[in-house]
């Protein structure tokens, strides 16, 4: 822990692993025997998005990752790229902060109709694979321009963006357009692909980084 | 210890807590959210299948409809004023959700579209199912909490995430805020507030196999029993028919909605022995039984406890837009093709529908009848107003959340401006310091895990979806040792700075509690009724029964009162399916 400890060092334990658990479980169970031990948990199945670990050099949720499918010689580190508060447990304020810089709320000006917004199932098509994205911090922790610069707005911050500015009802499509050009992010993407390969969601925040770009390029 | 001030403290960032900041911050007021977690980490989250409006998007539908079904779902339990009103703003509720931004799925012609769910009909329970269940997906928990925190962060909301609430500072005069203690940095805080909301959310966690996050320790309703104040009907839990075995993780509802049968071991739709009618789409509280039935009548599968949920016969394309998430979780945990290969279920610890008791306007009754507790608030699944008595109907608790949280908000918006901050009571401060300090010099002599792990095995076996008396006796003594055991428990030599232990100790001393008033509500009624069945009491008595339980916690012993139940519209009728 920093500030306390003079460097960071690993912690080995042993244990016994029953077939259905995931790393979660493991944590869990090492934390019964040593209350010390510290990490993020919520909901255990993937939906929450407060667990994000790197496992064996991978950014990946521990809820998910089944303990069965990797050798058993398992390396757990707190997300990269992010000030360790202790042991498991990371600092995402960038995170919060890049995704708060994006407007992450819709925007109207014209006053709603006394019923629903239309919106035609093809529109609402657009906004697939990228509503989804549940904050986990495991692409912008895998992100080398993140790690370089930490003003750099990355990935969830950036698929967020997308995904409002692909919703049809959003009538601030301009403004948008504007505060991405200002912020360093869309630009500074060097396309490495690490967030693609780390998201556990499957979504592919390059894919909205390339969608924004064009967006504003050619729209 | 730091201060901190602001006109409303909002304890719990779920979609309860967060609609009711963004209604009393676009007013322009002073709004704090105190969240454990961060708010999208808030168990609403997790909530799939959708959230129940009678907007008629794909058949006629009506208000009306909705509330019988609600009622009867209830088990006539449900406090029918309140009833009527939640059904009638659940429509306009909706639409405000949509304006805000909800990525709701979406009807051909760009409507909001609506799926079937159990319990839901036409013709006030005489004609066809009627698909009132507003989706997005199987992710309408993610799809509107999501929308709720940009939005308050467009408003300019307070967040202190990582902020374990643990007392409520109430004097004579009404609630003056919280204590709250800080997660990451290990210090105490204490927040003042004119006006405080309680949107902690539930208490599912108090049983070993359980849809709920983590988080879901009952920890406002601890604090609540804690503070003198009563809880309502906390006998009604209910166990959600289906969470993938053996984890309990949730399957949602709508996939029963959109098609999927139940079977057993013999491959036969067992529901139409329990439900001939209305079979999988039955209330929860008749198909978890019928469930937990079958297990013990040896017709599970391999002689496990769980049976199979089957949608093979469903399109791929189906599942893949409707139920992709149920499709992924059945595959990364279960490894199941649900498309090719049934899925393993059995019922799961799912929700309270009893609570802090509060009126229409979310005012929490410090008799449990009439008399309010001066600026302390409570909405959502913490809170008992009573929507669903007991049983709720799928679909409704995350709109009950939005309808409430709404008023909450409005309600400490206008009042706000005209009142003063209240003193912080010192007193109070100290002892809860203390209680905190305590735990964290002590040395462990028990350990924690083996104490809550033994409570929530104890409240499934003992006080779960099959219940009786020398059974509740036998969990009543297992608390009196837990409680005892509980006093062993030491924090000593682990740093302040996140301190998961120090946060599940406080939690574990709210669920020791909070079970023991459910284990006392659960002896006293001596019937069955919705979610709350006594193998010994079988049948549901309206003559002796028919009304609410408050359960009070004074100097550790429990006291029970009752209170009528509103009934406006519709008479108690044999509850057929």
């Amino acid at each position: 822990m920093p500030g306390r400890d003079k460097r960071p060092y690993w912690q080995k334990y042993v244990l016994k692993c029953e077939a259905t658990w995931v790393i979660l479980d493991a944590l869990e169970a090492i934390h019964k025997q040593d209350l010390s031990l510290t990490y993020r948990r919520t909901c255990g199945h993937g939906i929450c998005g407060s667990c994000a670990v790197n496992i064996n050099g991978r950014n990946q949720l521990a809820c998910e990752k089944r303990v069965a499918d990797l050798p058993h010689r398992i390396k757990i580190k707190p997300l990269p790229g992010f000030s360790i508060i202790r042991d498991l447990v990371v600092d995402l304020t960038p995170v919060y902060e890049h995704v708060e810089a994006i407007k992450p709320y819709l925007i109207t000006t014209t006053k709603p109709p006394e019923r629903e917004r239309l919106q035609l199932p093809s529109e609402r098509k657009k906004l697939d694979g990228l509503y989804e994205c549940i904050f986990c911090g495991a692409c912008t922790g895998a992100c080398p321009t993140f790690w370089a610069n930490q003003g750099f707005l990355g990935p969830t911050a950036l698929i967020q963006a997308c995904r409002l500015l692909m919703d049809s009802r959003d009538e601030a499509k301009e403004e948008r357009k504007e505060t991405l050009k200002t912020q360093p992010g869309l630009w500074q993407c060097r396309s490495i692909f690490n967030c693609v390969e780390a998201c556990p969601k499957g979504l592919n925040p390059l894919k909205a980084i390339v969608a924004l770009r064009k967006a504003i390029l050619v729209d | 210890m730091i201060k901190h001030r602001h006109q409303i403290i909002i304890v719990g960032a779920g979609i309860a807590g967060l609609v009711a900041a963004l209604e009393a911050a676009q007013t322009g007021n002073d709004v704090a959210v105190v969240s454990k977690v961060f708010p999208t980490h808030s168990h609403s989250v997790a909530a799939q299948g959708g959230t129940a409006a009678a907007l008629g998007n794909m058949e006629p539908d009506s208000w009306e409809w909705h509330f019988y079904d609600t009622v009867k779902g209830s088990h006539f339990l449900g406090d029918q004023d309140a009833q009527a009103l939640f059904c009638k703003e659940a429509i306009e509720t909706a639409y405000f959700l949509e304006h805000i931004g909800v990525p709701f799925s979406r009807t051909e012609d760009g409507r909001i579209l609506q799926r079937h769910f159990g319990g839901h009909y036409s013709e006030s329970g005489k004609g066809a199912p009627v698909r009132r269940t507003c989706l997005a997906a199987d992710r309408i928990g993610q799809a509107i909490l999501y929308t709720l925190f940009g939005q308050c962060l467009r408003f300019k909301v307070k967040f202190y995430s990582e902020f374990l609430v643990t007392h409520i500072l109430l004097q004579d005069e009404g609630c003056s805020g919280v204590m709250a203690w800080d997660i990451v940095h290990g210090e105490m805080h204490t927040f003042q507030g004119k006006l405080t909301l309680l949107a902690t959310g539930g208490c599912s966690r108090l049983f070993n196999i359980s849809t709920n996050s983590a988080i879901n320790t009952g920890d406002g309703m601890g604090m609540t029993l804690a503070a003198g104040l009563p809880l309502e009907d906390m006998e009604f839990i209910q166990f959600h028919p289906t969470g993938l075995y053996p984890w309990g993780f949730l399957i949602s509802e709508g996939v029963r909605g959109e098609g999927g049968y139940l079977l057993n071991q013999n491959a036969e739709r067992f529901m139409k022995v329990y439900a001939p009618d209305k079979l999988e789409l039955a209330p929860r509280d008749i198909v978890s039984r019928a469930i937990q039935r079958e297990i013990e009548a040896g017709q599970s599968i391999e002689g496990k406890p769980y049976v199979y949920l089957d949608i093979t016969h469903l399109p791929e394309q189906l599942i893949k837009e409707k139920l992709p998430q149920i499709r992924e979780m059945a595959l990364k945990f279960a490894g199941i093709d649900p498309k090719k290969q049934p899925i393993p279920v059995a019922p799961a610890a799912h929700y309270s529908m009893g609570g802090i008791p509060i009126n229409i306007d979310c005012e929490v009754l410090a008799d449990g009848k009439k008399v309010i507790v001066p600026r302390l608030f409570a909405a959502g699944e913490c809170a008992c107003v009573s929507i669903h008595g007991a049983n709720r109907l799928g679909s409704n608790s995350t709109m009950e959340c939005a309808v409430f949280g709404r008023r909450a908000g409005r309600r400490m918006a206008k009042i706000a401006k005209r009142l003063n901050f209240l003193p912080l009571p010192e007193g109070q401060i100290k002892e809860g310091l203390g209680e905190i300090n305590a735990l964290l010099n002590r040395s462990p002599k028990t350990s924690l895990a083996e104490v809550r792990e033994a409570l929530r095995e104890g409240m499934t076996k003992n006080c779960g979806i099959l219940r009786e008396e020398s059974c509740l006796r036998a969990q009543l003594e297992l608390i009196h040792n837990l409680k005892t055991a509980y006093q062993g428990i030491g924090l000593k030599g682990i740093p302040n700075e996140y301190n998961l232990a120090l946060q599940e100790a406080v939690e574990l001393k709210h669920m020791l509690n909070l079970s023991k008033a459910i284990v006392q509500c659960a002896l006293a009624r001596k019937e069955s009724r919705g979610a709350h069945y006594r193998t010994d009491f079988p049948t549901t008595d309206e003559k002796d029964w028919l009304r609410h339980t408050l359960v009070f916690m004074k100097e550790g012993e429990y006291e029970l009162d009752y209170k009528p139940v509103v009934i406006t519209k519709f008479e108690p009728e044999e509850r057929r399916f």
